[in-house]
């Protein structure tokens, strides 16, 4: 099988924006499921509100598209109710990050057997472009007109602290890397979380002076640091560049967790 | 076989949730319902069940609807201020006809109120409380014994009408501990599953549709936004919208024939009193104590969908008297039903009526 | 025939098991029916704690107490707030070691919380000799069926000392039985 077995394909087309990133990151993650030889009918894809959590609606499984915010709980009931399930859940910066953010965090402290992907574009795309908790300061929103004043949630950093056991973030420039790094989450036992810094061409691209879709995955790749030379900067005692958002595998351990197929 | 315990009434609901066959209970900690919990977390784990504490109660509900998608009988309890919390998940199982039961054992409102009183102020945001149209099952039990035997039914109402049940008690029956008889086994309806080859969200003349489980190769999509049979978005088709919510209403309020449960003592009397729940204790030994007098009683167990056609049984009429512990939220409903005068007697603060109180609204003059 | 019984004292002296293992031994051993309820707050420790129950041969409709024939009083403080308002035709059983107040009802006195401490060696055990003692003076249920449902309630090894506990309370009653009786 591919990546393209896994499609819905009556539900096509699909919703999102042309130079939209979530096909991208949806695609990735398919094809690292795919490498898992799990069955169709033992997988469930879970999600919230937003254009990412759309996903599971094109993809052929049984699937859970529920409230906004809520998608790790559902999510939590599935897996709690029946381990044999594998579980993925989809999610975005708004979604998880504002209204989710308690069940984030509580998802990642029980260490849920299961694997989050999170496509983090920074804005509130499906209802028109307001900003979120991941707009970066001074960003354009409609809702930060004059500038985000707010300092941006570092989600990855969150996951860890609550104590998830497989954490990394990539943009929607890596694939290959965003690959490998899902795959590296669907088999690592506990709660994985992935996030894809991704692009929004219609509602935050537009607004932030990136004229064309390449223009901001360019502006992504060019401000992804990668781990490693993070951690041979703070090594060195040397500043790390504040616009920059690091990437890479950022954790890989094996605290008890729950939900686990006996 | 049965056997006699002394027990409380939340320990009544969670055993009689466990007689039903209960396998998954996810909740957050909330007086007066907390020891339902309590009980849950001590028994499921020996029957091979899941007890997970949420982080919060729309955690609880989401995660039982989680469960309940996996086959699994799941269920909730909480009260008021958690009630509240959960209206956006209920919704959440309305739309999506997911069967689950929530239990909520009321207490003094509005906001934080009364943790330790009872009260009957959560009767209108259990039917009405989620947005949009939609109705659902809810059962009131007057004592320990109905604890059990109504939290065990609603399992099989949730399952056979795909709808969100609620048990709403209150602090009194919650709390108190009273002779209890407890069968060995209790009737269980189970849910009917989706017949392959046909659509997951299509409904037959009960307006029931057969359930996907997940995990059996249905591959259904399950989702909140308005959707069609298959279960796809579909957001903007008037015709699909209307259709749906008015499946959605209709399966419940046809079926309240069906799902009714009430007595009726004194059909001809004038005067008629009309309780659910703690109140119907105070109605019974009020009738107790006057045995030579004529007093009508209609004692209501579904409370939703309402039982209208109960209330042409008192032809003799004159007027309803209902005791509630809450500003005349049912009295309003029976307004809509009957052309004799309806007359609430509220009581707040958690005293359940005393019968002097009852009786005195008995002698007042229209 | 209804019997409403008041219990008091305060939190921490087992007011609320008190009335439980009461109405136990009255639905489970002595064939009758019995409702209990209690007063919540929200403190654990001290204050004032009342726990009712009602005990009837027939269903108990009404499942409130409001005119208590039966008061058990634990404490000084429960007494004010519980058991001063006591009409005259009801019955008190108080602990004379921490109650210093009277009823104007007929009234044992039972020293239970000192005897628990002097001839029991657990001031713990001084509300099972409290239901020795109200089971003796009011006969509201047999003794068997209060044995029983003490030994159904206690933690498991406390057994012999509980048993030892309602007897003590029993021997208590009959000495202010004959005590009441001489000052009547």
């Amino acid at each position: 099988m591919t990546f393209e077995d896994w499609f819905r394909k009556d539900r096509l087309p699909h919703i999102f924006c042309a130079g939209c990133g979530n096909g991208t990151i949806i695609n990735c993650t398919l094809a690292a499921v795919d490498q898992m030889d799990w069955k169709k009918e033992e997988t469930v894809f879970v999600s919230g509100i937003g254009c990412s959590s759309r996903a599971p609606g094109y993809i052929m499984t049984d699937s859970l598209h529920t409230t906004h915010g809520r998608a790790l709980a559902f999510a939590t009931g599935v897996k709690m109710a029946n381990r044999k399930l594998n579980v993925v859940v989809f999610t975005g910066d708004g979604d998880l990050a504002a209204i989710g953010g308690n069940h984030f965090i509580h998802a990642c402290r029980r260490n849920i057997d299961m694997t989050v992907v999170c496509m983090n574009n920074q804005i509130y795309g499906m209802t028109g472009g307001q900003g979120s908790p991941t707009t970066p300061r001074g960003y354009l929103s409609t809702t930060t007109p004059y500038g985000s004043a707010e300092p941006a949630f570092d989600l990855c950093d969150l996951a860890i602290a609550a104590g998830a056991n497989y954490v990394a973030r990539w943009t929607s420039y890596h694939v290959k890397e965003l690959e490998k790094a899902v795959l590296a989450g669907l088999q690592t036992p506990g709660l994985s979380f992935i996030e894809a810094m991704t692009q929004c061409p219609t509602n935050f691209g537009r607004r932030n002076k990136f004229r064309q879709v390449a223009d901001q995955v360019e502006f992504l790749k060019k401000h992804s640091l990668l781990k490693v030379k993070r951690d041979r900067l703070l090594l060195e005692n040397k500043e790390v560049p504040a616009d920059m958002f690091v990437v890479g595998e950022l954790v890989r351990r094996s605290r008890p967790a729950m939900g686990v197929s006996p | 076989m049965t056997r006699t315990e002394f027990w409380q009434g939340n320990t009544a609901c969670a055993e009689g949730a466990l007689a039903a066959g209960c396998n998954f209970f996810g909740g957050y900690p909330i007086t007066p319902s907390t020891e339902v919990a309590e009980h849950m977390a001590l028994r499921l784990p020996k029957k091979n069940g899941v007890f997970i504490q949420m982080e919060d109660e729309l955690a609880s509900m989401a995660a039982i609807i989680g469960a309940s998608w996996t086959g699994a009988r799941a269920m909730t309890a909480t009260s008021g201020p958690g009630f509240s919390l959960m209206m956006e998940n209920i919704g959440f199982a309305a739309m999506t006809e997911t069967p689950c039961v929530i239990v909520n054992v009321q207490r003094g409102g509005p906001s934080t109120g009364q943790p330790t009183m009872g009260a009957q102020g959560d009767m209108m945001q259990c039917r009405f409380g989620s947005h949009g149209d939609y109705s659902v099952i809810a059962l009131c039990p007057a004592s320990v014994q109905e604890m059990f035997e109504l939290t065990a039914k609603a399992f099989n109402l949730a399952d056979r009408y795909r709808v969100p049940v609620f048990l709403m008690a209150d602090e009194i029956v919650g709390h108190m501990r009273e002779k209890i008889t407890v069968p060995d086994s209790v009737e269980r309806v189970a849910r009917r599953e989706l017949i392959r080859g046909t659509l997951p969200f299509a409904a037959g003349d009960d307006l029931v549709p057969g359930f996907a489980t997940f995990g059996k190769g249905y591959g259904v999509h399950v989702t909140g936004l308005t959707h069609d049979e298959r279960g796809y978005p579909c957001t903007t088709n008037v015709k699909i919208h209307h259709n749906l919510v008015k499946r959605l209403v209709d399966k419940v309020e046809n079926a309240r024939r069906d799902v009714a449960d009430f007595d009726i003592i004194n059909p001809d009397a004038g005067d008629v009193f009309i309780a659910y729940g703690a109140p119907v204790r105070t109605v019974q030994q009020v009738l107790h104590d006057n045995p030579g007098r004529k007093i009508g009683f209609l004692r209501i167990r579904t409370v939703w969908p309402f039982p209208d056609f109960a209330l042409g049984q008192f032809k003799n009429a004159r007027r309803f008297l209902v005791p509630e512990m809450n500003f005349g939220q049912i009295a309003r409903e029976i307004e809509r039903h009957v052309r004799v005068p309806v007359v609430s007697i509220p009581k707040l603060g958690g005293d359940l009526h005393l019968p002097g109180e009852l009786m005195a609204a008995l002698e007042a003059r229209l | 025939m209804r019997h409403e019984v008041r219990f008091s004292g305060f939190g921490g002296q087992g007011i609320i098991l008190s009335a439980v293992i009461l109405g136990r031994a009255a639905v489970m051993y002595d064939d009758k029916f019995a409702v209990q309820t209690q007063v919540y707050g929200p403190e654990a420790r001290g204050g004032a704690s009342m726990s009712a129950l009602i005990i009837d041969d027939e269903q108990i409709l009404f499942p409130k107490v409001t005119h208590p024939d039966i008061y058990v009083i634990m404490s000084q403080e429960g007494f004010e707030k519980y058991g001063a308002d006591a009409p005259a035709e009801a019955v008190m059983v108080l602990d004379s070691s921490l109650v210093h107040s009277r009823p104007k009802c007929r009234c044992y006195e039972i020293p239970a919380t000192r005897e628990a401490k002097q001839t029991l060696g657990r001031d713990i055990v001084a509300n099972i000799v409290m239901l020795g003692a109200l089971v003796k003076t009011t006969g509201i249920v047999n003794e068997a069926a209060l044995e029983k449902a003490i030994l159904d309630s206690v933690p498991k090894g406390t057994e012999a000392l509980n048993t030892k506990a309602m007897k003590k309370g029993i021997e208590l009653a009959e000495a202010a039985i004959k005590a009441a009786g001489q000052r009547a």
